[in-house]
């Protein structure tokens, strides 16, 4: 058996992945992912707010009154993501440029309220701490392979240095451009889920609808 | 007024918030599974979007913006940092005020809405309307038209989905591929049809 925070800290990476099994901040997961830089700036104010978020409703789960704690959560939640939002436009304005919106879009993520609500009021605060970051990791390595993914086969480069070299530069390389635009977030999400699921086949779902008599099917069998 | 039905199609097509930013993907992808669901989400959503945007951007313009107050005597004060936590309140604020408008006059409405007026709260595609109507310097006609726009197309594209899925339902699917992976793979065929509209102009 292991240590309990330990447990909680790795079972949200793959096992409770935030994204590919409880479907929560898929927004921003989708949206951000155009290139390896801006998912990784975003993945790190995600975990920031996270674990900050967790840690701070975690310490005053006792004395918030049962009726008002949305409230109070998503008070404490955009005051984080703000403070989020002005280091960056301090000190990465491109970034946040290029971020635009989805910064404060942090506020209505929901794996951040989801965990806060489902975790942080019901734990103390260092489990809280390691759900939080486990969470937001969780997140991060998504995000990052998303992201690499649609840059790489779509520039052909990584964090702006050339990988693979292009036709255009005298290379092999044909850049698909599909890569860059939105639907390609999905197809990669949804193939990763497919990934995760086969190697972890609890995780899928069951059939709605199971045939009467099964099919036969031409060629099989 | 070419203009303004140029933003509206924009903004219920070319952009569409679910479709091309993502925004309000976690109930999109939750909320699809039926088509009268999914309508009664997609109006709440459009009901909300088209009061918050105009009424957001009032309070931009003569609250928050950089010499917004100076109507009040404050003319080198800027609060836009405050804009996160204004347009949350006003959006919670509205939600329930709309909960309440409909439970009085539409009550059949209301009941068929259900839980999900209140979650709309939490959907980042209305968040999301509101900080892009910042972000672009929207005028106020043009926030109301945006908000119409924006509110449509979400409703729209949700309406799709629910149908394709509808169907799925009876197919084989492979085992690991089902449920939430293959809904990711067909919002994505959906978005690249959205994406055949890019360019229209009237």
């Amino acid at each position: 058996m292991k240590h309990p925070m330990i447990r909680t800290f790795i079972n949200p990476l793959i096992g409770e992945n935030p994204i590919t099994l409880q479907v929560l901040g898929v927004c921003s997961a989708l949206a951000v992912t155009k290139t390896l830089s801006t998912a990784l700036i975003m993945s790190a104010a995600v975990v920031c707010v996270l674990t900050l978020a967790n840690v701070s409703i975690s310490l005053i789960r006792n004395q918030m009154p049962k009726n008002v704690r949305l409230i109070i959560q998503i008070t404490i939640i955009s005051s984080l993501v703000i403070v989020a939002d002005q280091v960056l436009k301090a000190y990465a304005y491109g970034m946040s440029k290029q971020l635009s919106v989805f910064v404060g879009l942090i506020v209505s993520n929901c794996i951040i309220l989801g965990r806060a609500e489902s975790f942080a009021m019901k734990n103390p605060v260092r489990l809280s701490l390691m759900d939080g970051l486990g969470n937001g990791l969780g997140y991060t390595w998504i995000l990052v392979v998303v992201g690499g993914v649609r840059e790489l086969l779509g520039t052909g480069k990584l964090l702006g240095t050339t990988v693979l070299r292009t036709g255009a530069d005298g290379g092999w390389f044909e850049p698909a451009a599909l890569m860059l635009l939105p639907p390609s977030a999905f197809f990669i999400i949804g193939l990763l889920i497919w990934v995760i699921r086969t190697l972890k086949p609890g995780q899928a779902e069951t059939e709605e609808f199971q045939a009467r008599f099964p099919v036969e099917r031409k060629g099989k069998r | 007024m070419s203009d303004y039905l140029n933003l509206f199609l924009k903004a219920a097509f070319v952009e569409n918030l679910a479709l091309s930013f993502f925004l309000g993907m976690c109930m999109f992808l939750a909320v699809s599974k039926r088509v009268e669901t999914a309508l009664g989400l997609g109006l709440a959503v459009f009901a909300v979007q088209t009061v918050t945007v105009p009424l957001n951007n009032l309070i931009h313009g003569f609250l928050l913006k950089e010499g917004a107050l100076a109507w009040a005597g404050l003319g080198d004060l800027d609060l836009s940092f405050l804009s996160l936590i204004s347009f949350i309140g006003v959006i919670a604020a509205m939600v329930q005020i709309v909960e309440m408008v409909l439970e009085r006059y539409l009550p059949a409405l209301h009941q068929g809405l259900g839980i999900y007026l209140p979650l709309v709260t939490v959907n980042c595609a209305i968040l999301g309307g509101s900080l892009f109507m910042v972000e672009r310097h929207y005028g106020f006609v043009e926030s109301v038209v945006y908000g119409v726009g924006s509110g449509f197309g979400w409703l729209v594209a949700i309406l799709a989905l629910a149908g394709v899925r509808e169907k799925l339902k009876y197919s084989d699917i492979p085992r690991g591929l089902r449920g939430m992976g293959i809904t990711f793979v067909v919002v994505g065929l959906i978005s690249l049809g959205f994406l055949g509209l890019s360019g229209v102009h009237l």
